[in-house]
This record gives structure tokens, sequence and C-alpha cells, in this order.
């Protein structure tokens, strides 16, 4: 490839990441600052202003719902919930998947079977009765929904590391560190976990979508994020049931969801290239 | 006319130019040699008389086939070129093959898109190609599926496929290289013999081919042709420099003398070493290695010799310690380390490394130069700081020939003479005793091997390095070992000092290896056939002596018992007609 194009293809990759990395950096900040700056707060009501659209009067941005409460700091609370449970479910499950996978694929043999049947067992659990039975033993509570999601994500990321290093084994470079007298972790951490950074990277990106809607349905069956606290995905819900008339309701959640979910792709596809250094070739 | 006349070639790929104004031409039954080093766009040439240069490449120049011009021609004309003009043979048969569909149907499938023929007629004609192509029993090939080949087997259908409509032009890519030494010599043999009147254009980086097979020969450099003639004028008196140092390169098995035996001390001794594998669906195990003895001197180079499938790399990882042995001992300096690396010493696992064949698989995508060479001291001397490490890594690399700029770089950014360099240089950074290079130059070019090479010999002058050198290649072999241990089917057959063995080869096994070997000499091109078949299946190993079924001089006892290993003349041998062969 000649240098033209590398240095194309070099700056589209950084920049996909550029953008859709700054995009999702100014709603976390705006998300932050936002509710700070409003005069409103996320539960108090005004009976007097009930479904108002957007306006700058009283600075009620996004409008009000059907309760007087005002929707842009409303709007940003669900932001950051959102974000929150997303951001640490998918940390959740990449720890441990990775490190569960690369382990039972380097080690093989029977440890391997056991911790794969292990994983499949769980996988047979269904995942609603799982998360009902956490919220009857345990109070309702935010860490809960971080702890169902990573619970169910970090299986899909152990299967799919443990099939790159079952692969990756055979490689010889993983054979010539063997035969240097590199310790077990470090060739997982050193040779195996590298070279499967890339694949992880990319299904880091769709777990995190995943996250986001898994966490709107459990707020829709009531189960999430309890009232007044809210989130973008309960947000949408309760956008949906007052569409007619009350548009804003919907569109502006909405928006917001689709736009971090759609920066959230592009990132990770933008990192998995610069990731893999013979990509950049 | 010339029946394919190229002119003023060009091919780029965006600002790279491949192949630069090249102009050539091959006659009617016309058998020529396109020769050039990896990278000099022989390939791509191929690919453009195909019309099969890929999209984004752009071709400029003009390429008749038979009148008919090739670049810029539409589907339609370039479909009823491809088979019934001009033929190709790739490299690689077992990724030009498809996989699901049968080898008969694959063949006899030219045969219809181009109406030669059809119905039982196409199946005739299929079954009699596959017969002179010389795979056995054609009906039962017919219906077989790529990976239910060997190599060679697949190799002779795809020739049966390029030849089958009968074409002008046979254009052979690479056709032997991924092939053994003795399979080699039955191919080329094959498209000498088979192709009639077809004119055939041969793709390949050995010049020793070229010199047995080639009437005339063109030699490309960077994508430009440096040299055309006849072979035996180019070989005699070559017109160029670049000819000259790829004719200097060029293994030249006869004038190549081995270095004379050494008598270090003794420091690796393997006592009939067996391994084994147990394979699912097969009655009792898969036999790799059986009872195999070798002994290592200091500052000497002991070769294991054989093909593909007869056990040399499953024995030196077998040693090594990666991967089980079933029965046998290994010794180093005098302890007892038969078990798997990990329960070795770290002092015994800093003495044994290992070089594999593809430089590039060996060195982690990942990671750079430095922390690549730098890896065995962060393990054997973890007593350095980082200042220390890099001027380590730094000697480590000049003693290989790379200077400082290769520290920062990627494995992909190095080509395969310097890959291999910087494995050697991992492997010697911790100045082991024994070196196992596993197929070590196999994957490089001809100039870049006899580098390589002279980099190992200096290594052992300058340090008394002992290398165990698993190869297939008999001329290397021969110019660096002082010993050579031949393997079949997992079993020792013959065991001499090189000079010995390649003066006086007792085993008919070692012969025919050594008949096989094509020479760089248009006047004595090698590459005889002296032996029949492929190795067998190691699933189902013949009885008696392994080789029986290939072997000329094979009788009744050879078929029911097994020869034991003898001592003649210095030499270890396993074959009951020593004597009448001497």
């Amino acid at each position: 490839m000649s240098i033209l194009s590398r240095t194309i293809a070099h700056m589209r990759t950084s920049r996909t990441v550029m953008i859709s990395g700054g995009i999702l950096g100014v709603i976390a900040l705006i998300a932050i600052v936002g509710p700070w700056v409003s005069p409103h707060s996320y539960l108090d009501t005004d009976f007097d202003r009930l479904l108002q659209a957007p306006t700058l009067r009283a600075m009620n941005l996004f409008g009000t719902d059907d309760l007087g409460r005002d929707l842009f700091v409303r709007t940003l609370l669900g932001v950051q919930v959102t974000l929150v449970v997303a951001i640490v479910a998918s940390v959740v499950s990449l720890v441990i998947g990775v490190l569960y996978g690369a382990t039972a694929g380097f080690v093989g043999g029977r440890v391997d079977a056991v911790m794969m049947r292990l994983v499949d067992t769980l996988y047979a659990t269904p995942f609603i009765f799982f998360v009902i039975l956490l919220l009857v033993v345990f109070e309702r509570n935010f860490l809960l929904i971080f702890v169902a999601i990573g619970a169910i994500n970090w299986l899909d990321m152990a299967r799919i590391v443990r099939g790159q290093t079952l692969s990756l084994r055979e490689r010889e470079f993983v054979e010539s560190a063997k035969l240097i007298g590199v310790s077990t972790p470090r060739i997982i951490l050193r040779h195996i976990a590298p070279n499967i950074i890339g694949v992880v990277i990319v299904y880091v990106t769709l777990t995190i979508p995943q996250a986001i809607l898994i966490e709107s349905f459990l707020s829709f069956l009531g189960l999430g994020i309890q009232e007044p606290q809210t989130s973008l995905g309960k947000l949408v819900s309760v956008g949906v049931l007052k569409m007619d008339g009350s548009a804003w309701m919907l569109l502006i959640p909405a928006t917001l969801l689709a736009t971090i979910l759609l920066c959230f792709n592009f990132l990770g596809d933008g990192l998995r290239d610069l990731f893999d250094s013979r990509q950049s070739r | 006319m010339s029946l394919l006349d190229v002119s003023g070639l060009t091919i780029r790929y965006g600002d790279d130019e491949v192949v630069s104004g090249l102009s050539f031409s091959v006659g009617t039954n016309e058998s020529v040699g396109l020769v050039g080093e990896s990278g000099s766009g022989k390939t791509q040439t191929a690919l453009a008389i195909l019309g099969l240069v890929p999209r984004q490449a752009t071709v400029s120049g003009s390429i008749k086939l038979g009148g008919t011009e090739v670049v810029g021609a539409g589907d339609l004309v370039l479909n009823r070129l491809r088979a019934e003009r001009v033929g190709i043979v790739f490299q690689d048969p077992m990724q030009a093959l498809n996989p699901y569909v049968p080898i008969g149907m694959q063949i006899r499938r030219v045969l219809i898109e181009h109406g030669i023929a059809k119905g039982y007629e196409a199946d005739q004609r299929v079954m009699h190609m596959l017969d002179r192509v010389g795979l056995p029993d054609p009906e039962r090939q017919f219906r077989a599926h790529a990976h239910q080949l060997s190599g060679g087997m697949r190799q002779r259908a795809m020739i049966a496929s390029a030849l089958i409509a009968q074409p002008e032009l046979l254009i052979a890519d690479e056709p032997t290289t991924a092939l053994d030494v003795t399979v080699q010599a039955q191919i080329l043999d094959l498209l000498e013999r088979i192709r009639d009147d077809t004119a055939l254009l041969l793709i390949t980086h050995d010049l020793a081919i070229v010199a047995g097979h080639c009437e005339r020969m063109l030699v490309l450099d960077g994508g430009k042709l440096v040299e055309e003639g006849q072979t035996r004028k180019v070989f005699s008196v070559p017109g160029t420099a670049h000819t000259k140092t790829l004719l200097e390169a060029a293994p030249s098995f006869d004038t190549t003398t081995s270095p004379s035996p050494v008598g270090g001390e003794l420091l690796l001794d393997v006592d009939s070493a067996s391994v084994s594998y147990r394979e699912r669906g097969a009655d009792g195990d898969l036999k790799a290695v059986q009872e195999i003895g070798l002994e290592l001197r200091e500052g000497e180079t002991v070769a294991v010799v054989g093909e593909s499938g007869s056990g040399k790399s499953t024995l030196v990882r077998a040693v090594l310690g990666l991967i089980p042995m079933r029965a046998g001992q290994v010794t180093f300096c005098g302890k007892d380390i038969s078990g798997p690396v990990q329960a070795r010493a770290t002092e015994t696992r800093r003495d044994l490394q290992l070089v594999f064949q593809d430089p590039a698989g060996s060195l982690n995508p990942q990671m750079r130069v430095e922390p690549i060479v730098a890896e065995p001291l962060t393990v054997h001397e973890t007593n350095l700081d980082a200042a220390a490490r890099k001027v380590r890594v730094m000697e480590a690399l000049a003693r290989v020939g790379l200077d400082e700029q290769f520290l920062t770089r990627f494995p992909h950014e190095l080509s395969g003479g310097q890959a291999q360099r910087v494995a050697i240089a991992r492997a010697l950074i911790v100045n082991p005793k024994v070196l196992v290079c596993d197929e070590a130059v196999a994957a490089l070019d001809a100039s870049v091997r006899s580098q390589i090479l002279a980099l190992l010999r200096r290594e052992q002058e300058d340090t008394g390095l002992s290398i165990i050198f698993i190869s297939h290649d008999l001329a290397v072999v021969r110019s660096i070992s002082h010993r050579v241990l031949v393997l079949y089917l997992g079993r020792l057959v013959e065991l001499a000092d090189s000079e010995v063995m390649f003066a006086r080869p007792l085993h008919p096994y070692t012969r025919a290896l050594l008949d096989a070997v094509p020479v760089p000499d248009p006047l004595a091109p090698g590459g005889r056939l002296s032996i029949k078949g492929e190795m067998p299946s190691i699933l189902a190993p013949p009885s008696g002596c392994a080789f029986h079924p290939r072997c000329r001089h094979a009788d009744a006892r050879c078929k029911t018992e097994r020869p034991e290993q003898r001592r003649i003349a210095g030499t270890e041998v396993a074959c009951h007609h020593v004597e009448e062969l001497q």
C-alpha cells in the first residue's frame, strides 16, 4: 500500500475515534454539568405546567412531562444512569470474560472442560428468572442491575475469548515463549491478551448497546430503575405512551439514545483498527 | 508468430509498480522458466496473462495470446481463453481445489462449461485424464474430495484440471514449492511428459528446477526483466550481476562440501525416543516417532532429514519437552531431562533454544522487536535493569546483522529474512548451548537463505554452539551439518557423518532422496526419480520394512520382517539389503 493511502487510512480511523469519542464526551459532560446549572430538580413537580412543549420560558428546555417535572434535567439524569450502567456492566463482563476465557483456553484439558461447563450451566439459567430472584432476595438496588447484566454478558465474552485463545495457543510465538520459560500468567497477559484485544474491543461495542437495551427492558418491566430515578430507556417507554400530542417526550430521549448507540459502534470500529497493528500496514 | 506475446506489461497497485515494462514471448510447444525472488512480480505476471489481476490494480501494455488481446478484454473473452487456451497450476492445490466438490466433478465442469463434452463422454475424458496424471484407480479418485488426497495427488488433480481442455499454454506457478523433494521430482517429470504440444511457462524461485525443465529462461528482479536467454547459456555465462548472485546463492549440491566431524564433548543424548498420539477412530496409537536415538556433541551440527510426515519435527519437539514422550530418555549434560519443558530447571531451558520455520509466526505480532528479543532476559537474567537489557538486545541484534533502527519495528514491518534474524537473536541472547532449527531457512529466498546459513556457521565457530537442523533440503543439509539422521515414517533409516553419507548413501531411501534433488546445472540437472509413490499414511504403516512398497529392492522378507538397525562402516542403517547394495 502506498504512503498516501496509508495516511488516508490512518486519518480515517483516528477521525472516527475522534468524532465519536468527542460526541460521547460532550454528551457525558452536559449530562454531568446540566442538572447543576438548571433551576429545576428531577423530582419537583409543577402542576401548573403539565406536558409543556420545549420552551425557553422558565428554562424548560426539553419541556415537561405529565407530572410537570422538567424533562431537561430528567433526560440528563437518564443519560447519566444509562452510561454508567452500560460502561460498568461492560467493564465487569470484559474483565471477568477475558481472564476466564483466556485461562480456560490456554490451560486446556480438564480445567477447560470444567470451566466451560460452568458457563453452559449459567447460560441455561433463564435471565429474567435470575433477575427476579436477585431482586427478591436482595433489596431493590442500582448495583443489582450491573450485576445482572454483567453476569449475563461475561458468558459470551468468555466463549469468544476462549475460542481465540485456543487458536493462539498453537501459534509458534506462544510455543517459543513456553520454551524460553515464560510463566503461564505472563504468557496469557503478554502474548495471548494483546492478540485478542481487537476482537474483544469489537465485542465490547456490541455489549454496550446491548447492556443499554437490557437496562431499558428491565426498567420497562418495573424491575430496573425505580421512579423517581430514570434512564433513557425508561424515558423512551414513557414517551411512547404520550407520542400523540407530546412528541418531544419521545423524540428527545430517543434521539439521544440512538446517538449514544451509534457513537459507541463507531468508536469500537475505529479502536479496532488502531489496536490491530497489522491493519495499519 | 509466437503463442504468447507480452509487450510493455506494467502492473501498478496505487503508486507501487510491481511489474514494469515487461516484454517476452513464449513460442508454441516451448518451455520457458520465469525466475525471480519473492516480490519480483512473477505471480502478478502470471495472473495478468489469465486476466486475473485484482480490480484495484491497473494493467497497461499488451498481452497477446494466440492473437487475442488479454489486457482490457471483457469477461466473455477471458472465460473462453481460460481453460481452452491457457491452463494454470497454483502453488497450493488445497486452496485451489473446492473442498466440497469431488475432484472428478470439478474437472468435469471445465468440459461442460466450455461445451467440449458432456454426460458420459465427459466422465470418460476426466477418467482418462486422471489416469494420465498418474492418479491410481481413477474411478475412485473421480469421487474423492481434496482432503482425501495427499499433497502430490492433489497437485496431479490440479494438473489434470488445467490440461483437460487441451490448452495451448500451461502456466505453473511454483507448482512444487509446497511438496517434498521426491514428490517434486515426480510432478516435474509428469509436467514434462504430459504436456504434449502445450507450451509451458514455469514460474519458480528455484533455479535448479529451471535448469532441468526449461529450454529458455527469463530472470525478473523488482518487476523488470533483467535477463533472457537459452537456459544453458544463462547458466554458463550469466549476463547480469543479479543473475550471477542468484546462481551463486542456489545451493549447488555437487560442489558443496560438508564440514568434518568434530570431537567435542557429548552434550545431548537422546535414547530410543518414542512419541505416539491417540487418534480417534484408529486402532491403537498413532506412532509418530519410534525408538530414535540421537547424540549431539559440542560445536556439532546434526541434521534430521525426511519427507513431511516422517516425524522429524515431532522428534525434536519431544526432545525439547513441548510434547510428551511415550518412552525413551533425554540426557543433557549428564542430567535426565525427559519431562515436559515446564518441569525443567531454568538453566536447562536456557541452554536449549528453538528457531521455527515461519519467522513471522514465531514473533508476537503485537510486540516490537526490542521486547521480543529481550523476553528471554526477563526470565533468565532478572537482575538486569532496563538500560543493561537494551545493551544486550543491541548486542544480540548486532550478532545477527541488524542495527538499532529495528528496535521499534513490529514483525509485519520486517522482511522474511529480517524476521528470521530477529528470531535467531532472541534464541541466542541468553547464549544457549543448543540451537534447534526447525526448517528455519525453508521459507526464505535463496540469497537470504545462504546469508542465514553463513550466520549460523559463524555463530558455531565463535561460540561452539551445537545445532540440530531439521530440513527437507539436502543441499542445505550437506553444506551445514556434521552428521545426518534420515527418518522414514517415524523410524531411523540411516545415520552417518555427512561426508560419508553424501559420498556413499547406503539405504535405498537415502539414495532416492539424493537422486531427487534438482541441481542448478542444465547439463546434469539431477531431480531423477528412483522411487515411486508417496509416503504412506502414518495411520496405516506398511508391515515389515515401512519403506518396502516404494523400494525397488524389496522382496518377501522386507514385507514381513522389520530390519534392525545395523552398523556398517561407520553408518547406522536399517535395511535387509545393505550388503548387496553397497
